[in-house]
């Protein structure tokens, strides 16, 4: 007993001096999370339910709910999302498995499917408004090869559905990458085994990817729609460079209130309702793709 | 008989990888001629889907344009500041992570990971009025702080990924032939983690880059390229908007070229 404790005794105490050390290494990144982040979030609740004189109120809410583009804001956002993100992800999903096909030439569509990943939403959406204007590329292309007569305007500020349509589009070819890659690391961790003993007892492509894919894929899948819900919520400038004022979203309103009309307690109160729906939309995820316990696989 | 179904599988695959990559790359194609047009070209129609003739008319009247070029020093110095900051405290953080098992080491962790699930439009507007109290709104300090807030637990949780992945042992060794653990983590584990810390700063530079919201939220006058271009949208001309959009975008193509093994062996794991 004694030997080992004389032994041990050198290294429990230089462990002690060192005991410290972790802290010290993380405590920048908590304070400043905490004077950055957790601080003006808090914040962002008193002026959403706050007056100038500190009183409570629900005014700000009252105000946002009573102006027309709340409405507006809050059906085109969910419209966007209930075509943009059933599309999206089966894309990113064939897109991980084309490239975990390993294809010839794997790098050079490694690298072009991940080029939206680093474009900014606006840019995006200057650049389908080049394709998608009356006198743009895309009209150009459908009279070249005779399908139009005349340009169609495909922005039209008084059809939603063009609108939607439209933005859909962008955000799709924009934002496919972000879940792509995470399936795709995903489809890193499945065992070739798994797919190839699949393969062998005579599943065709879909039933491998239904019966072994999909349920080891979950988790992965899991993160990828909760992260793109959240996103999608703040999904803003390619809303306005596409449309510019024919249609508006959430983060859109939430922009105007606070640099427009100068009301920060209606922009705040317009990112309540934007939290409240991301963390609903990622509650809902984890809900639905639950795994039951006596299910999982690890 | 089962070869040539394989074979027509592999043959859908090509054409399928075939595809999305037309999708993805038409925009930037024709971003990419529009910029580099003449104004003659950018409005003429039917548009021309091969570049005629290259010239600079379009991009260099719009880098003449007023504050052009200074919204785009901003936006280098507000990316260069969010990329300092970042790495300076949150490599140690995910240093104490990978290197540690220390209580709350989860608790931290977990925290870090759910800041996702908050957009940076919650903080942006209270950032926002707290500036103006405190008089640092405006200025390229008041969105990097913003933007470093948005891109920090990433950067933690992705340098905690790099160190983890790089042996303890050799710091150990390093340790035993007289370097102090402090020394060991300069000298051994940073320079091996280099190429992952690199590739947290071009994420973090591309988040600055790119963002939006925020930065038009936080400045008025003085604002980064993207804010100038959300404001100019519905004034501008065409033009404008297009070389802008094209300057907006370039970075991506050298980027990603890059990080691209990082973002699918790091990112990809740690993003969840």
């Amino acid at each position: 007993m004694t030997t080992i404790a004389q032994e041990t005794a050198p290294l429990t105490r230089r462990k002690r001096r060192w005991e410290g050390l972790p802290y010290w290494l993380i405590l920048p990144t908590v304070v400043y999370m905490g004077l950055f982040f957790v601080w003006p979030m808090i914040q962002g609740f008193g002026l959403a339910l706050r007056d100038e004189s500190g009183n409570w109120t629900t005014s700000a809410f009252q105000t946002m709910v009573d102006d027309a583009a709340f409405g507006d804001a809050m059906s085109f956002t969910f419209l966007l999302i209930l075509v943009i993100v059933p599309i999206q992800f089966v894309l990113a999903l064939g897109m991980a498995l084309l490239l975990n096909a390993k294809l010839r030439g794997a790098g050079i569509f490694l690298y072009i499917f991940l080029l939206p990943l680093a474009i900014s939403d606006l840019a995006a959406g200057i650049a389908w408004s080049a394709i998608f204007t009356e006198r743009g590329y895309l009209n150009t292309i459908l009279e070249g090869v005779g399908v139009l007569e005349q340009p169609f305007i495909f922005l039209d500020p008084t059809s939603k559905t063009q609108l939607v349509m439209v933005v859909a589009v962008a955000e799709i070819w924009r934002s496919t990458t972000f879940m792509m890659v995470i399936l795709f690391a995903g489809l890193q961790g499945i065992p070739r085994d798994y797919v190839e003993a699949a393969e062998v007892f005579g599943a065709g492509f879909f039933q491998r990817i239904r019966h072994v894919i999909f349920p080891m894929l979950k988790p992965s899948i899991q993160v990828a729609l909760l992260l793109r819900l959240i996103f999608a919520f703040e999904v803003f400038a390619v809303v306005i460079a596409l449309t510019g004022s024919g249609a508006t979203v959430l983060a859109a309103e939430a922009y105007k209130w606070q640099a427009t009309n100068e009301n920060e307690h209606v922009a705040a109160a317009y990112s309540m309702v934007i939290l409240g729906l991301s963390l609903a939309a990622a509650a809902f995820v984890l809900v639905v793709l639950r795994t039951p316990r006596e299910r999982r696989l690890r | 008989m089962a070869l040539p179904r394989i074979r027509i599988g592999r043959l859908l695959a090509y054409v399928a990888a075939l595809a999305i990559s037309a999708f993805v790359l038409a925009p930037i194609y024709l971003i990419t001629i529009s910029a580099f047009s003449s104004f003659d070209a950018v409005y003429a129609y039917p548009k021309n889907l091969l570049p005629k003739e290259a010239t600079t008319e379009t991009m260099r009247v719009f880098l003449e344009s007023d504050g052009i070029t200074d919204s785009l020093r901003r936006s280098v110095y507000v990316a260069a500041i969010s990329i300092i900051v970042c790495l300076a405290i949150g490599t140690p953080a995910g240093y104490a992570i990978a290197r540690f098992s220390f209580r709350g080491a989860n608790a931290f962790q977990l925290a870090l990971v759910s800041t996702r699930a908050f957009p940076l439009i919650i903080i942006a507007i209270p950032l926002a009025v707290t500036y103006l109290r405190v008089g640092i709104d405006d200025t390229v300090y008041g969105v990097a702080m913003a933007h470093i807030a948005f891109t920090l637990p990433l950067t933690v949780l992705v340098t905690a990924s790099v160190f983890a992945g790089i042996s303890y042992e050799l710091e150990e060794a390093a340790m035993t032939l007289g370097c102090s653990r402090l020394s060991a983590i300069w000298r051994v584990a940073l320079p091996l983690a280099r190429g992952g810390i690199v590739a947290s700063a071009i994420f973090i530079f591309v988040t600055s880059w790119n963002e939006v919201f925020a930065a038009a939220i936080l400045t008025f006058r003085d604002r980064t390229l993207p804010a100038q271009l959300l404001a100019a949208l519905d004034t501008s001309p065409l033009t404008y908007r297009l070389a802008g959009g094209f300057f907006l975008l370039a970075p991506a193509l050298v980027v990603i070229f890059i990080i691209r093994k990082y973002l699918l062996t790091t990112w990809g794991r740690v993003a969840r």
